[in-house]
Order: C-alpha cells, then sequence, then structure tokens
C-alpha cells in the first residue's frame, strides 16, 4: 500500500516537471492521472489497489456520522419524555479484534452509537462491557455490533 | 439559499447541546447522564462549528481549517473520555440506577476476585 502511494507521488511529481509548471492545481491532475495509471496496471503492482482500501475507510466514516445521527436524536427523545421508562444495564460483548489499535476504534464507535456506552476493557482484551440505555433488545444490539462495526474495522485493518 | 443552511446548522446544534443539557439534568445516574453528554453534545458542537465554517466560507471566502480540527478533535476525545469517566466511576463503586436489570461487569469481576 505504501509502495502505491509513493508510486502514485512520483508520477504526480512527473507530470508537474513535464508540464514545467509547479503549482498545486497541476500536481493535484499528475495524481489524478497516477491514480489512473495504477489502477490500468494493477495485475503488476503488489498487493491490492489502495484506493479499494480508501473507500472502506470513507464507508466506515459515513457509517459513524449516520450512527451518531440516530443515536442524538434518540438521545434527544428520551430527554423530552415525561416519564423515563428504560432499563439501562451493563452487559458484555465478546470481540474478536486483537490489536489495540482496533479495540480502541471499536470502544469509541459504540460510544457514538445508539444507546451504547463502552464502560471497561477486559485484561485480556477479550471482552468489551458496555452500558446501554434499554437492556431488553441487547442480543439484537450485540448481533448489530458485531455484524456492521467489527466487520467494518476488520475490512479497514486487515 | 446559504444563509439558509448556515442558520439550519446553528439551530440544530444549539438544539443538540440544550437537549443534551436537559438530558444530563434529568437522567437518573451517572451512566446514563454520560449518554447524554457524549452524544448529543458532540453532534451539537460538530453542528455549530461547521455552520461557523460555512459562514467563514460564504461571507469571506476564507477556509478555517481550525474549525474542521476542533470537529475532528471533539468525535476523538468526547467517548475517550465518557469511557474514562464511566470507567473510573464504576471502579469506586459508583451505583446503577436502582431500575438497571444487570450488571455483568461488577459480576465478572467478582468471579475474577474469587479465582485470584
Amino acid at each position: 500500500m505504501t509502495l502505491q502511494i509513493i508510486l502514485n507521488i512520483l508520477i504526480a511529481g512527473l507530470w508537474m516537471f513535464l508540464n514545467e509548471s509547479y503549482n498545486f492545481l497541476t500536481f493535484f491532475t499528475g495524481y489524478l492521472i497516477g491514480m489512473a495509471l495504477l489502477f490500468f496496471l494493477r495485475r503488476f503492482v503488489p498487493d491490492a489497489y489502495y484506493l479499494e482500501r480508501a473507500w472502506k475507510i470513507l464507508s466506515l466514516i459515513i457509517l459513524f456520522i449516520k450512527e451518531l445521527i440516530l443515536s442524538t436524536w434518540n438521545i434527544v427523545k428520551l430527554a423530552y419524555q415525561p416519564k423515563l421508562d428504560v432499563q439501562p444495564g451493563i452487559f458484555a460483548l465478546p470481540t474478536e479484534l486483537k490489536s489495540n489499535w482496533e479495540i480502541t476504534l471499536l470502544a469509541n464507535l459504540i460510544s457514538l452509537t445508539p444507546g451504547t456506552l463502552s464502560v471497561s476493557v477486559s485484561e485480556d482484551y477479550t471482552t468489551i462491557y458496555i452500558h446501554a440505555m434499554d437492556m431488553p433488545d441487547v442480543e439484537e444490539e450485540i448481533n448489530e455490533i458485531k455484524n456492521s462495526f467489527e466487520r467494518a474495522i476488520m475490512e479497514v485493518t486487515r | 439559499m446559504n444563509k439558509i443552511i448556515i442558520s439550519l446548522l446553528l439551530l440544530c446544534g444549539t438544539f443538540f447541546v440544550i437537549s443534551g443539557s436537559i438530558g444530563i439534568l434529568r437522567f437518573p445516574d451517572i451512566y446514563t447522564r454520560l449518554h447524554a453528554a457524549t452524544k448529543a453534545a458532540t453532534l451539537g458542537v460538530a453542528g455549530v462549528l461547521l455552520g461557523a465554517f460555512l459562514f467563514l466560507y460564504f461571507e469571506n471566502g476564507i477556509i478555517s481549517g481550525k474549525l474542521i480540527l476542533g470537529i475532528i478533535f471533539i468525535l476523538i476525545t468526547a467517548p475517550v473520555s465518557a469511557h474514562m469517566i464511566s470507567r473510573a466511576a464504576h471502579q469506586t463503586g459508583v451505583k446503577l440506577w436502582e431500575h438497571s436489570v444487570r450488571d455483568e461487569l461488577a459480576r465478572d469481576q467478582e468471579e475474577h476476585k474469587a479465582k485470584i
């Protein structure tokens, strides 16, 4: 991936020298051309095409913003309810993610999604303890976190 | 048109911040209060900053990178601080709300202690 980015920047620099105009706009055009070249020559460069991964990171960010807006809406609804009829509690979420970086990302994402707040991580990094605003739909919640966030993070990091 | 978008962003932002504050006042225990403090306030402040960014861009033609950085830093720091506060609260033994149904963290910690 780093090799491809370096190649892309080199192509952009080359384009700048060919045009003999050294400003940001030519560099940007060169970068776009480099992207296209790398796309067509992707069979001969090692690793997968790096923009695929960039696209996955982007879709993770979009997912995150969507969940943030939904969760804020839920909290606003609860804040104006005359009587609070929820059953909060702390539940354990077993996770398959390994490295520190991935677990930090998952805990932060959980904190900003609807009805959940990460409280603690167990010492062997296998379980995340989550405080939920409303417990009855916990099974569904666990499945949703497993299917959407964990998979999205795995696609980015592996 | 620009002004409508900017004022909509500012209004939504302030509304979310106010709702978050009302939530902090009304919710029963520290964990539920943190829910209100992290989510609503984060989106509210992000909305206000984005409104200010668009205003500076449309009115003065300034692209203010500081405001965008502010949004990113708030998105990074809010969940971390909420995690630390709730963890510290749980470890020093702050009770959950009386209507809470389960506390698997306390259960697991006691099992851990019993093993040692």
